[in-house]
C-alpha cells in the first residue's frame, strides 16, 4: 500500500489538468465527428453533468479511502475538485448556449424549475471553492478555508438530487449516485474514536 | 405502394424532412431501455412476423386481425408531420400509413364507444427494456373516438416508403401529430373501443406532468420545462430552437375538437 502511495505521489498535478482538459476537447470533436450522435448538445450537455458529477464524487471518496482502505489520493484532491468544477460550468455553459439558447428563457428556468434551481445552487456553492482552490487562499484563509471546503458536501448532495429531478420516469442511475454520495457523507460521520485507540499502540514502536 | 402522395387530411406543408438515419437513431422506445440510441441497438431483437391486432371491446366484429390482413385492405399513403417530442425536440417525418378511421371502420365502432385504447406489445425476452420498471408494462395510450376518427390521426406502417423501423415501431404504429409524440403508441397490439377515458402510461407514471390529452400547446408549460420553443434533431451542434405552434401546428385542422374546454386543466 505505501508502494501504491508512493506512485499515487509522483503522478503531478498538471498530468491530471492535462487528462481533464482532454475529455472536453474529446467531446468536442466527437460532436462534430458524429460520435455523440444526432443530438449532439443534448449528448455533451448530460456528457458533462454526469462526469463533472462522478469527479466529484471522486473527490469525496479520498478521505474515506485513506481512512478505510490506506490508499492516499490527498495530492489530486485539488485538481479533481477544480476539474469537476469546470465540466459542472460547462455543462451549465452548453445548457444555456447551445440549448436553452434563449436568454429571457434561460432565466426563466432558472427563477422556476426545482430541478434547475437545484443544479444553480450547486454550481453557485462550487464557484467560490473553486476560486478559493489556490495556495494564496489556503494561506490567507487557514482554518476558516477547511470549513469553507466542506461546503463541497452539500454541492455533491445537491448535484446528486439535480440529476434524479432531471430523468423521466424511474431510472435506476441516479439513485445509485445519490446512494453513493449519501454513503460517502455518512462515512466522514463516523466517530473516528475507535480508529484512534486502534493506532496507538503502534505509535511507540521505534522508526 | 403509395396510393397517394397528396393526401386529403394532411395540411399543405413546406416542411423538410428529417434524415431517415436521424429518425431511426434517436428514439424513445423505453421497452428497449430508456437511452435515445438504446431502441436503435436493441430492437432488431423484436420479432414482428406473424403480427395480429386484437381489437376488442364495443365493435360490431372483436378478433385478431393480422397485420398482413390488415395491409391488403388499406390503402397506404404518405403522410409528412412534424413530430413534437414532449422533451422539447422534434423532427419532421415522412410517414407511411393509412387512417385509424379505416381500421375502427373495419372493426365496426358501435355507439355507445366513446375512447379507443391502446396497447404495445409486452414480450420482455425480445424487449429488454420492459425487464425493468421504468413505466407499468405493457404501455397503454388512449384517444377521445373523435380524435381517433379525425383524418389526421394515422396508423403508420412505414416511413419513407419503407416498412417501419423496429425501433420507431414496428409494424404498426399510432401517429397523432397534434399531440405530444408518446401519445402516438408502437407496436399495437391491441385496440380497445370503450365508454371510459382509458389510463395512459405517462399520465399513470407522472400525472402532475402528462395528461390524457397532451395536445402541443406552447403555451401551457411542462412543470420542469418551457414548451414554448423546441430544437429540431439533425441540424447539428448549433442548430437554432424554433418556435412551437399550437397543435403542432395542426391548429385550424384540430382546434374544433377541443372548443370550450380549458386546455391547462387537460393538459
Amino acid at each position: 500500500m505505501d508502494r501504491l502511495n508512493r506512485y499515487i505521489r509522483k503522478i503531478p498535478g498538471w498530468l491530471l489538468y492535462l487528462i481533464g482538459t482532454a475529455y472536453p476537447v474529446w467531446l468536442l470533436y466527437a460532436a462534430f465527428s458524429g460520435d455523440l450522435g444526432v443530438d449532439p448538445v443534448k449528448a455533451m450537455e448530460h456528457a458533462l453533468g454526469k462526469t463533472g458529477l462522478q469527479v466529484l464524487v471522486a473527490v469525496l471518496a479520498i478521505s474515506p479511502l485513506r481512512r478505510f482502505a490506506k490508499i492516499n489520493l490527498l495530492s489530486w484532491r485539488r485538481a479533481l475538485g477544480v476539474i469537476g468544477f469546470a465540466y459542472i460550468l460547462l455543462h451549465f455553459l452548453v445548457w444555456m448556449v447551445l440549448d436553452v439558447q434563449i436568454l429571457s428563457q434561460v432565466w426563466a428556468d432558472i427563477v422556476k424549475r426545482p430541478y434547475i434551481i437545484v443544479g444553480m445552487v450547486s454550481l453557485m456553492i462550487l464557484l467560490p471553492l473553486a476560486l478559493t482552490s489556490n495556495n494564496w487562499s489556503v494561506r490567507k484563509l487557514g482554518a476558516r478555508w477547511r470549513l469553507l471546503h466542506k461546503a463541497t458536501y452539500g454541492a455533491v448532495l445537491l448535484g446528486g438530487v439535480h440529476y434524479i429531478m432531471q430523468v423521466k420516469s424511474f431510472q435506476y442511475e441516479p439513485y445509485v449516485y445519490l446512494a453513493v454520495i449519501v454513503g460517502l457523507i455518512a462515512l466522514r460521520r463516523l466517530p473516528k474514536k475507535g480508529i484512534k485507540q486502534a493506532r496507538k499502540p503502534s505509535r511507540p514502536r521505534p522508526a | 405502394g403509395l396510393a397517394s402522395i397528396a393526401p386529403k387530411g394532411q395540411a399543405a406543408t413546406d416542411l423538410e424532412p428529417t434524415p431517415l438515419d436521424v429518425i431511426t437513431q434517436y428514439n424513445n422506445f423505453y421497452e428497449f431501455g430508456t437511452r435515445k440510441d438504446d431502441p436503435a441497438k436493441y430492437a432488431h431483437q423484436l420479432t414482428t412476423k406473424p403480427w395480429a391486432v386484437t381489437i376488442d371491446g364495443l365493435v360490431d366484429h372483436p378478433g385478431d386481425y393480422a397485420f398482413d390482413d390488415i395491409m391488403s385492405q388499406m390503402t397506404i399513403e404518405e403522410r409528412i408531420y412534424r413530430f413534437r417530442c414532449v422533451e422539447a425536440w422534434s423532427m419532421v417525418v415522412p410517414w407511411n400509413g393509412f387512417e385509424l378511421k379505416d381500421l375502427l371502420d373495419l372493426a365496426g365502432v358501435q355507439s355507445s364507444a366513446k375512447y379507443v385504447a391502446f396497447e404495445t406489445l409486452y414480450r420482455p425476452e425480445e424487449m429488454p427494456g420492459q425487464r425493468a420498471p421504468f413505466l407499468e408494462w405493457p404501455y397503454v395510450e388512449g384517444l377521445r373516438l373523435d380524435e381517433a376518427n379525425h383524418p389526421l390521426t394515422l396508423m403508420a406502417t412505414g416511413i419513407y416508403g419503407d416498412p417501419m423501423p423496429k425501433q420507431n415501431g414496428a409494424p404498426l404504429r399510432l401517429v397523432v401529430p397534434w399531440k405530444y409524440g408518446f401519445k402516438s403508441i408502437k407496436s399495437i397490439v391491441r385496440i380497445t373501443l370503450t365508454d371510459k377515458e382509458p389510463p395512459t402510461s405517462w399520465n399513470k407514471s407522472v400525472p402532475s406532468e402528462y395528461g390524457f390529452y397532451s395536445n402541443v400547446n406552447p403555451q401551457v408549460d411542462h412543470p420542469r420545462w418551457s414548451q414554448a420553443s423546441e430544437r429540431p434533431i439533425g441540424g447539428g451542434f448549433f442548430a437554432k430552437r424554433i418556435p412551437t405552434l399550437m397543435f403542432n401546428g395542426y391548429e385550424e385542422e384540430v382546434a374544433g375538437l377541443y372548443e370550450g374546454m380549458d386546455l391547462r386543466k387537460f393538459y
